[in-house]
């Protein structure tokens, strides 16, 4: 071994190298096992972003579940009704119908419309405040406005507007509910976008102790059960419900009289028309 | 301080008790009107009794226990109940409470009953006078007293510990209680013995109230098992488990109660209290409570009826000064920081503290270097540097299941001793409020 060492080492390490890739090889071989070809083109075709709304692990899952029937492409809510569509034709099934769900605030008192009996400093998260005497809002039902919902979000579907209020994006959002879970006031809740009327309040309190807190809350009036058909809202502890099941019954006119705005009708995202004014207020 | 008894670990904060040690307990006049929430203790909210427009005299049950760990609410003055309504609770909630106009003028006077003589109470009939009179832990914790009297069969007392360490800094009703009514003590523990079997007391009292020391030696009866135990001053001395170690020796058990080693621990204004429901009959409706901090005009010692409200404590006491900054029930170590002037006061309130901005400058939270300060100041030995991290990162099951969350009591020495102002035990305190969540379905 004299002088040589160079070429000995190159040659040990190069037998090593081509002995046991010959092993993997010989394993790969043995132990290889067939698998669906189309689950590597569905997971190609689905977006990705391993989001669970669809009640799966991820994407590889959905799309083994996909290919082997269990479940419909209108499953992932990701996806749009084109990309389902691909799905579908690729593998000549049917795509399913499933309705799209969006998350909704049940709060509209941001900055400008809850009152604040007292200023937090400290650790700027939701649940950190709400552990501190409920955060410092008058309204204890009330968003706090430190973005646990935004940050959680993975496909920056929640934005904070300027008047700290959460707003969900429905074209981005796909009712994974990260969003319900990081809400230390449980605020969101995950609707099908045809439920257009919405109470955004949780306040329990009625008249004006209710709007001694918050311009916008819900006083318990019943104006909104007497313009809607019977039985589409009830008043339930000082707070208007409105009963989905009779979603087809609902209309515009219920939120009419409202003296607060609480009870809103929603076409696309929430707060748009607030953030509207605020900006004009701006100007 | 050398030589005396005491636990591992802990911290000692600036006491900040001589602000208001000297002044003796006074009686705080009857506001206009009283809140007094359903849910003033550990356990199921209590059942009203009564409806608006009842006329209620001082002292008369209003509200009864609902389940066995509950506790009973007892009109704190005269007056008509006004409503029964969601009012603000010094734990952030709105919960159910009775709202009663005092009447004014209105007196000490209480309905006239028939006290029952201790001595010719069965033993076991002792708990429940005192879960009628509706006596809770007044440490902090508002555990039903009653519960606590009756230990598990399987689990025999053998000594009875009574806490009068007061090792929160800048509160000082337990030590007024100890100086005024060191007699009354003495009974609630002679009936606290009685409803345990048991003859063997000590009284633990931290050795900055030496003068306590003395009136609770001097008062003590011949007659009585009794020791008074000067304990090294540090914080959380206090503390169930820790005043237990100091005392005894033992551990209590991870997820066990102090029964589990035979131990049981009494607050010094428990036993007080205790000891007026056979004395007088009047039921828990009041207590020392300490107003401090260099936020108060006038601070002091005061004997203040449950559910008066915050804002006429503050009144009362001269007002707010200009600098003050932040208002806590209880110390500032374990406090509860209050967003709302019109909170009540509860039967678990010990003192309200109103700080000034220089005591409580803030400072901003900056990364952990991971020191290590924390795992030496904790008093459970846990890791506070894991458990925050975990925390951070949103790992809530983790932190319970791997880095034993459920043993941490909040005493908020990691937070204390952070040299990067990480706020740890508020931290804790809400993973717990969320794995509550996940609990819950």
């Amino acid at each position: 071994m004299t002088g040589n060492s160079i070429l000995d080492s190159a040659l040990i390490l190069g037998g090593v190298g081509l002995f046991f890739g010959f092993l993997i090889a010989m394993a790969n071989k043995k132990f290889w096992v067939w698998e669906d070809p189309r689950i590597d083109e569905v997971e190609e075709l689905l977006p990705s972003t391993n989001c669970g709304a669809c009640g799966m692990p991820g994407c590889r899952a959905f799309a083994e579940a996909v290919v082997s029937g269990e479940q419909a492409p209108s499953g992932c809510t990701v996806m749009g009704s084109d990309d389902i569509d691909n799905v579908a034709a690729y593998l000549g099934v049917d795509a399913g119908e499933a309705t799209k769900r969006v998350a909704r605030l049940l709060c509209a008192g941001g900055k400008n419309e809850a009152v604040r009996h007292s200023d937090y400093s400290g650790f700027e998260t939701c649940k950190a405040a709400a552990a501190v005497a409920g955060g410092g809002k008058a309204c204890t039902w009330g968003c706090l406005g430190l973005a646990d919902c935004e940050v959680v979000c993975l496909l920056d579907a929640i934005y904070m507007n300027e008047d700290d209020l959460p707003v969900v994006i429905p074209e981005l959002c796909t009712a994974c509910n990260d969003c319900v879970v990081a809400c230390p006031k449980d605020l969101f809740v995950l609707m099908p976008v045809e439920q257009k009327l919405i109470v955004q309040c949780k306040n329990l309190l009625n008249g004006d102790a209710a709007e001694d807190l918050c311009s916008v809350a819900c006083n318990a009036c019943n104006k909104c059960v007497a313009d809607s058909e019977p039985g589409v809202i009830e008043i339930i502890d000082n707070l208007a419900v409105i009963n989905y099941e009779k979603n087809a019954l609902t209309d515009p006119k219920a939120i009419s009289r409202c003296p607060t705005h609480a009870i809103v009708w929603i076409e696309g995202q929430q707060f748009e028309e607030s953030s509207q004014e605020l900006e004009k207020k701006a100007v | 301080m050398k030589g005396l008894l005491s636990f591992k670990h802990g911290v000692h904060p600036p006491e900040n008790k001589d602000i208001t040690a000297g002044i003796a307990s006074r009686r705080f006049p009857f506001p206009d009107e009283i809140i007094l929430p359903l849910s003033q203790h550990i356990g199921t909210p209590a059942k009203a009794l009564v409806q608006p427009g009842d006329r209620v005299e001082r002292g008369d049950a209003i509200a009864e226990a609902a389940g066995y760990i509950s506790s009973a609410v007892h009109a704190t003055a005269s007056g008509t109940v006004k409503s029964i309504e969601l009012w603000p609770h010094p734990n952030g909630d709105m919960v159910p409470s009775i709202r009663i106009d005092v009447d004014p003028n209105s007196t000490q006077m209480q309905r006239p009953r028939i006290i029952p003589r201790w001595q010719d109470v069965k033993d076991e009939d002792l708990s429940k006078e005192i879960a009628k009179a509706g006596i809770v832990g007044l440490g902090g914790a508002a555990f039903p007293s009653h519960v606590k009297l009756t230990p598990p069969k399987d689990q025999p007392i053998e000594l009875l510990l009574i806490n009068g360490c007061e090792c929160e800094p800048y509160l000082t009703s337990d030590h007024r209680t100890m100086l005024e009514y060191p007699e009354r003590v003495y009974l609630g523990i002679r009936i606290a013995l009685k409803a345990l079997g048991i003859s063997r007391a000590v009284i633990g009292i931290e050795a900055n109230k030496m003068d306590a020391v003395e009136v609770m030696r001097k008062a003590a009866p011949d007659d009585l098992d009794v020791t008074v135990l000067p304990l090294q001053v540090k914080y959380p001395q206090g503390a169930e488990k820790m005043l237990i170690k100091a005392v005894m020796g033992r551990e209590v058990p991870s997820g066990a109660l102090p029964s589990a080693i035979g131990a049981m621990v009494q607050n010094v204004a428990t036993a007080a209290n205790v000891a007026t429901v056979f004395e007088t009959g009047q039921p828990l409706i009041e207590r020392i409570i300490t107003v401090t901090g260099r936020g108060i005009r006038k601070p002091g010692n005061w004997l203040i009826p449950f559910g008066t409200k915050l804002r006429d404590v503050v009144k009362h006491c001269g007002g707010l000064t200009e600098d003050a900054a932040e208002i806590i029930f209880g110390g500032p170590m374990m406090g509860l920081g209050q967003a709302n002037l019109d909170v009540p006061i509860l039967k678990a309130t010990g003192g309200i503290l109103i700080l000034s901005r220089d005591e409580c400058k803030r400072q901003d939270i900056l990364p952990c270097i991971r020191c290590g300060k924390c795992l030496d100041a904790c008093p459970v030995f846990l890791n506070p540097q894991l458990l925050g991290i975990l925390a951070k990162a949103e790992r809530y099951e983790e932190m319970a299941s791997e880095a034993h969350l459920s043993d941490c009591m909040l005493c908020g020495c990691c937070s204390y001793v952070c040299p990067s102002n990480i706020p740890l035990s508020q931290l804790f305190a809400a993973s717990r409020a969320q794995l509550r969540k996940l609990a819950t379905p």
